[in-house]
């Protein structure tokens, strides 16, 4: 069964390269720019993984991760959050969130690639 | 049956037994287990008060007037009541001042006058001496009489020659016991533990063999009081013994004697050695008040028996001296060992006085009289002397020896003439000169050096006058006429009716005229002039001695007793009243918290008095806080001197706190020029740290994009043609991003550190408009936006750098055309003069810009944020967010504010859509005046 | 200091009761030649004045704080 995976950010390049990486890998890929799409897609589109980028218009990446987290129904649900913005405390707010993983960008793909088959797996 | 040797023998063993008394003393004292630190002890080594004119005299007294021996002991008696508070002070005083003699106190007291300290010992010495010789002479008439045995002979001195009269040898004798008893050490505190313990003995002595004596009178040769009293009765010359004179001199005299004997327990020096220098704990007092006179109550239990059994027993004028009834009456009837012991009790009185009478007046010699003088001289070249202890005892020993043979002379000159008693009152009528000094010194602050020193000499010089030189008169040692005739034949000056005063006795006499001069020159003296900083400071010290005591005492009170709940109340509302309520309440609940007590179960204590004192006494003062707490605590009335010093304290504390609220002002200001300073700073760190960040995740974002797409071209080269150049076109457009951004940070640096090295010179604007739109119209055709201008013709030039002012124009039109609508956008350019106010607020004329768009415009509250860096206009309405790095128009006013121009965007009606961005630049002041001709 | 206070105030009175006791005119009230017991009255009175004066002011120091 194909996975799905949800591509969330709102750098048109960052998602075409998220979304031809990950077509490639044979995932069912779909998009959101913001915030409230995102949270939109996640209903329609029920993924098995969301990249879930921070600092977006309308609601932040954390926003959008707590509310995925506080709705029973998408527990299983996995969540990768990408930022540009590094610091240890940013991190740690991720994962504290309920994020399974926390990329920084500029990432590697096949870094990218291996975590979300792992989390996948 | 008394050979002389058994007397000698008797007499060298008691003062063996004394001197072994004061060497165990002195050897507990070492050991720290004191002997004499004990009440008892210190009340009976009081009464060395009493001498041989106790032992002896008394009796003789009485003889001659029946009950007036008493006021010698009556004045004392009431002296001790006083001695709760005069006598008290003076020892706390002396302790806290180590203060060694009286001549020192006195001293201490006006300012540690030198002067003073000598004149006191000058007076003590001259003033003491016939009371020394009074006891030489009772002891070498006791000795004779004993050694007469089995005839009672009366003594005749002055007829013996020199060397065969035992007084010298007495005097010999006792110079050489109180120089081993006083002098083998030095004592810094010049306390002598051995001795006070063998005066304390000697009391014993003295007091049981005088009772020995009375009761063997009283009830071995008589029948009881009651047998004695009726046999005098029986005979007229007695019988007016048994009541005192009925007259008014008899009273006053009675009255001055009373007072004289009040003054001299406490100013003789062996008494202020005794109970002064020689206290151990001020607390001994307590019982010596009551147990001294008691003592004095014994002693003078059978005086007067004594006295009208030898009268009755020897026959009025019967060749007996009333001053030996105590020894001849016991060797008239056979009993030669209770005639001893009389003498011995005898010789304690004696040997008690004169030791301690002489230590002290040599310590008061050396210390007061021989130092200064030496060391005014330089005669001790201290530099070559590291120990002066050896000296010191030196100059003490001869002081005694001194003073003994002083005495001595006295005796042989004078001593005959006189009973003991009347011997004894010339010395007390000369210590009592030093009742203003010393008494007044006490109490009064404002006496001073020259006050005190007019007072002793006015009143010293009386006494050597109406007393002393009389005395010499009565023995034939000086001419008499002057008695009679007065001084230089003037009849007003006649010694013992100066001025014409007649009908008092010698000693109220000379009383009443040398205290009358003697306190009239202190009072006067004292007056002409206020004391001066060391005279006030000492005086503080004597007047205020008690003082910080009798605050101690309430909590020493306190802590046995305990007070009410009500009391608890008060002092909380006392407090409240200065410290705020709540305040209050809080500082009594953590009091009682650290005593593990409830507020409720909190007593007044002697703690919480005290707490409650010290909370008070931050806000008000201390004076103020002790006596608003006693208010509350003892409800006394407030003395004047209580009430001054709290105004005092309020009127200061007033003037303090109109500077402490005046400060505090400035204080509060300062405190917020700090804060918004600090806040400023805080904001400023914050603010490059949130810059930091987003420049960081500004780099990143493109980055990220770049590496991404290279990785994947990198890696599979599988990837069809026409995707790769779509991916490597991403890749350039990023990197052309990147550089961008990286080089307007770097402008915006240079901007705000004010480094940026721009040319200035005169620019026409119009053909920069038109390159910068030139630049741009790929872009514009690319969208479909029109691009219409509106250029004055001719623009004037401005002052500025060309190639920034198309950095300007090229940001405005970007964001322009980038947040215009495709296809139907539309972008308006105007140009032309305008006037602007300059920062002096005065017009000037300026060049204006406009770029205006059609797109969704900005919202009124983000009219001024869009100017902040990295804040994207848009950036929350957009779901596609706006290329650009968030810099262009921070970068842009910068700008124009550096040609001293402004940027701005202007209010839109909300008809109108679309952003409206105005510049304007200032025009040259030639310009302007052109302008203004035109 | 209540206690103290107190003392120092009952101690004057003592003071002053003392010099009326021991001075004209109380003193000429018993100067009399009249005998108590066979003792003159005078001397009678100055010795138990004088106890009981003494008495007082013993009682006076020594009454335990209450």
């Amino acid at each position: 069964m194909t996975k799905k995976i949800l591509i969330v950010d709102d750098e048109p390049n960052i998602v075409l390269s998220l979304e031809f990486m990950m077509k490639k890998e044979g995932f069912a890929v779909a998009v959101a720019a913001d915030g409230d799409a995102a949270l939109e897609q996640v209903a329609a589109f029920a993924p098995d993984l969301v990249l879930l980028d921070v600092m977006m218009p309308k609601k932040s990446g954390y926003e959008v991760c707590q509310l995925l987290r506080a709705d029973p129904a998408r527990a299983g649900l996995k969540i990768v959050m990408l930022t540009a913005k590094g610091r240890e405390t940013e991190v740690a707010k991720g994962i504290a969130l309920g994020a399974d993983a926390y990329v920084t960008k500029p990432f590697s793909t096949k870094d990218l690639v291996a975590q979300v088959k792992l989390l996948l797996a | 049956m008394l050979a002389g040797w058994i007397v000698v023998l008797a007499s060298f063993a008691y003062l063996g037994v004394l001197f072994a008394i004061a060497w165990h003393a002195d050897r507990r004292a070492d050991q720290g287990r004191s002997l004499i630190a004990n009440p008892t002890v210190y009340a009976l080594s009081l009464a060395v008060y009493c001498t041989t004119w106790t032992f002896y005299g008394s009796v003789g007294r009485a003889a001659a007037t029946g009950i007036g021996f008493l006021p010698i002991y009556l004045g004392p008696t009431l002296m001790m009541v006083l001695g709760w508070f005069v006598l008290r002070k003076i020892v706390r005083v002396a302790k806290a001042n180590r203060i060694t003699s009286i001549a020192d106190f006195v001293a201490s007291r006006y300012g540690k006058s030198q002067l003073l300290g000598g004149m006191v010992t000058v007076i003590a010495v001259v003033g003491v001496i016939p009371y020394i010789a009074l006891q030489l002479k009772a002891v070498s008439h006791s000795f004779s009489i004993l050694a007469a045995v089995p005839e009672v002979v009366m003594p005749r001195a002055g007829e013996v020659p020199l060397l065969q009269d035992s007084a010298l040898y007495v005097a010999a004798i006792m110079a050489a016991f109180t120089i081993l008893f006083g002098t083998r050490h030095l004592d810094a505190t010049e306390r002598h533990e051995g001795m006070v313990a063998a005066i304390a003995f000697e009391s014993v002595v003295k007091l049981v063999a005088f009772l020995a004596v009375g009761l063997f009178v009283t009830y071995g040769l008589f029948d009881g009081m009651a047998d004695i009293f009726a046999r005098a009765r029986a005979l007229p010359q007695l019988e007016r013994l048994l009541t005192a004179s009925d007259t008014a001199a008899g009273y006053g005299s009675w009255a001055a004697l009373t007072f004289l004997s009040l003054l001299s327990v406490l100013l003789l020096p062996r008494q202020f050695q005794i109970a002064v220098v020689e206290n151990v704990n001020e607390a001994h007092l307590k019982r010596a008040v009551w147990l001294f006179p008691l003592y004095l109550f014994l002693i003078n239990l059978f005086v007067l028996p004594i006295a009208l059994g030898g009268l009755l027993h020897f026959g009025p004028g019967g060749g007996v001296d009333a001053d030996t009834f105590v020894l001849t009456l016991p060797l008239a009837n056979q009993q030669g060992a209770l005639a001893l012991l009389a003498y011995i009790g005898g010789l304690s009185a004696a040997t008690g006085m004169v030791i301690v009478e002489t230590i002290a007046l040599s310590t008061m010699v050396c210390n007061d009289l021989v130092m200064p003088l030496l060391l005014r001289r330089g005669w001790l070249r201290l530099r070559e002397r590291t120990d002066l202890s050896g000296l010191l005892l030196e100059i003490r020993r001869w002081a005694i020896v001194v003073i003994l043979m002083l005495g001595y002379a006295y005796f042989r000159l004078a001593g005959e003439a006189y009973a003991l008693v009347s011997i004894g009152l010339i010395s007390f009528a000369a210590v009592a000169q030093f009742a203003p000094a010393v008494i007044g010194g006490l109490y009064w602050k404002g006496a001073t050096r020259g006050g005190a020193l007019a007072g002793l000499s006015a009143g010293f010089a009386v006494w050597l006058y109406t007393l002393l030189l009389p005395s010499f008169a009565k023995s034939g040692w000086l001419p008499d006429d002057f008695m009679a005739a007065g001084l230089l034949g003037i009849e007003l000056l006649r010694p013992q009716q100066l001025f014409g005063l007649t009908g008092l006795d010698e000693i109220s006499h000379c009383l009443l005229w040398s205290l009358l001069a003697n306190l009239g020159a202190y009072v006067g003296v004292s007056l002409w002039r206020a004391p001066d900083a060391n005279e006030a400071r000492q005086a503080g010290l004597f007047v205020d001695a008690l003082r910080a005591e009798e605050t101690g005492h309430w909590r020493g009170r306190g802590a046995v007793g305990g007070g009410t709940a009500a009391q608890v109340a008060e002092l909380l509302a006392l407090a409240g009243r200065f410290l705020g309520p709540d305040k209050a309440r809080r500082a009594f609940e953590r009091h009682a918290a650290a005593r593990e007590l409830s507020l409720d179960r909190l007593t007044a204590d002697a703690s919480l008095v005290h707490f409650a004192e010290a909370q008070l006494t931050g806000a008000i003062g201390s004076a103020s806080a002790r006596v608003l707490v006693a208010s509350v605590v003892e409800e006394e009335p407030l003395g004047r001197d209580e009430v001054m010093n709290i105004l005092d304290e309020a009127s200061q504390a007033r003037a303090y706190s109109r500077e402490l609220e005046q400060k505090s002002q400035e204080l509060t200001l300062a405190t917020a020029e700090l804060r918004a300073a600090n806040e400023r700073l805080r904001e400023l760190d914050r603010m490059k740290d949130d810059f930091i960040s987003t420049v960081t995740h500004e780099l990143r974002t493109p980055l990220t994009s770049i590496r991404a797409f290279s990785e994947m071209l990198h890696e599979d080269p599988r990837i069809e043609l026409a995707e790769r150049t779509r991916f490597l076109g991403i890749i350039v457009g990023e990197t052309e991003r990147l550089s961008r951004l990286i080089n307007q940070i770097l402008d915006l640096a240079k901007l705000e550190s004010g480094r940026a090295d721009w040319t200035s010179v005169a620019v026409d604007l119009a053909p920069v408009i038109h390159e910068a739109c030139a630049s741009l119209s790929q872009l514009y055709k690319d969208k479909g936006v029109a691009l219409t201008l509106e250029i004055e013709e001719p623009l004037p030039t401005v002052m500025a750098d060309r190639d920034r002012l198309m950095q300007v124009m090229i940001n405005l039109l970007s964001n322009a055309v980038k947040f215009a609508p495709a296809g139907c956008g539309r972008v308006k350019v105007g140009a032309g003069r305008t006037v602007m106010l300059d920062a002096a607020g005065r017009t000037e004329a300026a060049l204006r810009v406009a770029v205006a768009d059609n797109g969704p415009g900005i919202r009124p509250e983000d009219r001024e944020t869009i100017f902040e860096k990295f804040r994207q206009g848009g950036q929350d309405v957009l779901t596609d967010k706006p290329q650009g790095t968030g810099l262009g128009l921070p970068i842009s006013r910068q700008i124009v504010e550096y040609f001293g121009g402004r940027l701005w965007l202007e209010p839109v009606a909300a008809a109108e859509a679309g952003a409206h961005f105005v510049f304007t630049l200032p025009l040259p002041s030639g310009d302007n005046a052109e302008q203004q001709k035109a | 200091m209540y206690r103290s206070r107190l003392t120092t105030q009952r101690l004057a009175a003592v003071f002053l009761l003392g010099c009326l006791l021991f001075n004209y005119p109380v003193l000429a009230l018993f100067n009399k030649a009249v005998a108590v017991f066979g003792i003159p009255l005078l001397y009678a009175y100055i010795f138990l004045a004088w106890f009981g004066f003494i008495l007082l002011v013993a009682v006076v120091v020594e009454r335990r704080p209450d």
